[in-house]
């Protein structure tokens, strides 16, 4: 089978690490900055960064439409920590005209376990991952507040939800890309995989 | 069962204030003197701010001691904004980083701009949990920071200038050490690293990488859209604007139209369109007619 081409929204933020951990995970990794790139993806990487930045970049540059429609449409996307946050159907305290991609039926609080100097690294528990918990990195990190009936929480870090996944949507509030520990990717990669199977009975 | 020792939560690692920048990758980020610049930034699309009392432009008109910022206007700042706020302390001023870092403020600028508190020494980066950025003029700079426990680098360029000049000077430099490196065996190594002044296993890993291991930005001088796009294809990972926006004609648009020139750096039709109709730059320096002594490049050693 041939390998499916993953894209990373790179209007901003850690795109070259998600780039290199979709590699690793045998997907075609690709840099998305505009609507015809977004178009040839078979799944897509909403990356760490700043989620206002983003969503505005997003919106200015006509790619804001495009994401929402191809992820309605069932496009496997992954969204990590700023891209948690745009993959919310609602955030709890979002900066004035702050849009998102929407996706999971979740309520994210930005920045909720704190400013740089809270940043931390914990072990967690990821339902799907097999062997050891995953190296939890969060920066900064939003958590989920509650979500709807249709999303599956896959972790919880200190009683809050840090990793969801709802469909083909997949959301964690740490940073696997940092790691070196690939597991989380491949089981994004999967997902992709999955619906490309799918897609061609 | 797992034989893997369970680890415990921990903050301050290297992997956490590196991982900071990684997310500030792509981006910009903006001098700013009050809670009213700060929100412009943000709205323009700025990843952080760096909250500071005077812009550079204006410790050089100004002239005197240039110290860390009043904590008032900088916790005004944290208040008003969502996006993380940088704020500068004195070379060498560990007092003034541990107040930053009492502060909350999301990284630490310990920078030539401001009049150094110490002509021998840095601070010891490590005894903080808040990340450093630190400026440089070339690889061997950067890695003696990166030594100290700086988790981003920034060339420095000339600050207040409106000059990009220095900053090409100092971001080629550091890339093409970088490159030379590459090319090095491991016993051209251990001569290279006496060269640099840099620890041999930093020299190693740059060697390896073919990068810093830590994110690089450019700053010093970036005034245009279209400067911010030629820092970014000269292989900075990002820009700092000091005194560039907030002190031309149309601070709001010229900050939207930089970060659009920073995330489409290698698009010179989206460059031009960002480059309309901004008002006047600001009216900036040359770098050649600075006397030594106000050349803030040349501070940190």
């Amino acid at each position: 089978m041939t390998s499916p081409v993953v894209g990373v929204l790179a209007l901003q933020g850690d795109v070259r690490e998600h780039l290199v951990a979709l590699a690793t995970a045998d997907a075609v990794a690709r840099a998305v900055r505009r609507p015809e790139e977004l178009a040839e993806v078979d799944g897509i990487v909403l990356p760490g960064g700043e989620s206002t930045t983003i969503s505005k970049l997003a919106v200015l540059f006509g790619l804001m439409e495009p994401l929402r429609a191809r992820v309605r449409d069932g496009l496997p996307v992954y969204g990590t920590c700023a891209g948690m946050i745009l993959l919310a159907d609602k955030i709890l305290d979002p900066r004035s005209g702050q849009e998102t991609v929407g996706g999971i039926d979740m309520i994210v609080r930005r920045n909720a376990f704190g400013r740089q100097n809270e940043s931390f690294e914990a072990a967690v528990d990821v339902r799907g991952v097999e062997g050891d918990p995953v190296e939890g990195v969060f920066i900064r990190a939003p958590w989920v507040e509650s979500v709807g009936a249709r999303a599956e929480v896959l972790a919880e870090y200190d009683g809050h939800i840090v990793a969801v996944r709802q469909d083909n949507a997949l959301a964690t509030s740490f940073h696997p890309e940092l790691t070196g520990d690939h597991r989380m990717h491949a089981l994004f990669v999967e997902m992709v995989r999955a619906r490309q199977a799918a897609g061609s009975l | 069962m797992s034989s893997t020792p369970q680890f415990v939560e921990t903050t301050g690692t290297a992997r956490v204030k590196r991982g900071m920048a990684e997310q500030l990758k792509g981006g910009v980020i903006m001098d700013v003197v009050n809670a009213e610049q700060a929100k412009i930034a943000e709205d323009a699309g700025a990843v952080a701010v760096m909250a500071l009392e005077r812009v550079p432009a204006d410790i050089r008109k100004d002239g005197g001691v240039a110290r860390m910022s009043d904590p008032n206007m900088i916790e005004e700042i944290i208040e008003a904004v969502s996006i993380p706020v940088m704020a500068k302390s004195r070379i060498g001023h560990f007092v003034e980083a541990q107040v930053l870092q009492s502060l909350g403020v999301d990284y630490i600028d310990e920078s030539e701009v401001l009049t150094p508190a110490d002509e021998v020494n840095h601070s010891d980066k490590f005894a903080f949990t808040t990340p450093f950025v630190c400026g440089a003029t070339n690889l061997g700079e950067a890695l003696r920071r990166i030594a100290e426990g700086a988790a981003m680098i920034r060339s420095k360029g000339e600050a207040g200038t409106g000059n990009v000049v220095e900053a090409v000077r100092h971001l080629r430099q550091i890339k093409n050490e970088i490159a030379k490196l590459r090319g090095f065996d491991n016993n051209e190594l251990y001569a290279a690293a006496k060269e640099l002044r840099a620890p041999y296993e930093l020299v190693k890993e740059v060697s390896e990488l073919g990068k810093l291991p830590v994110v690089l930005f450019s700053a010093g001088g970036v005034a245009t859209p279209a400067d911010a796009a030629l820092m970014r294809q000269l292989g900075a990972e990002g820009v700092f604007v000091g005194s560039g926006i907030f002190k031309s004609g149309d601070p709001a648009k010229r900050a939207a139209a930089i970060v659009k020139a920073t995330t489409f750096y290698d698009d010179p039709k989206i460059i031009a369109d960002a480059s309309r109709n901004l008002g006047e730059a600001m009216v900036g320096i040359n770098c050649d007619t600075l006397p030594e002594t106000e050349r803030y490049a040349n501070r940190g050693w």
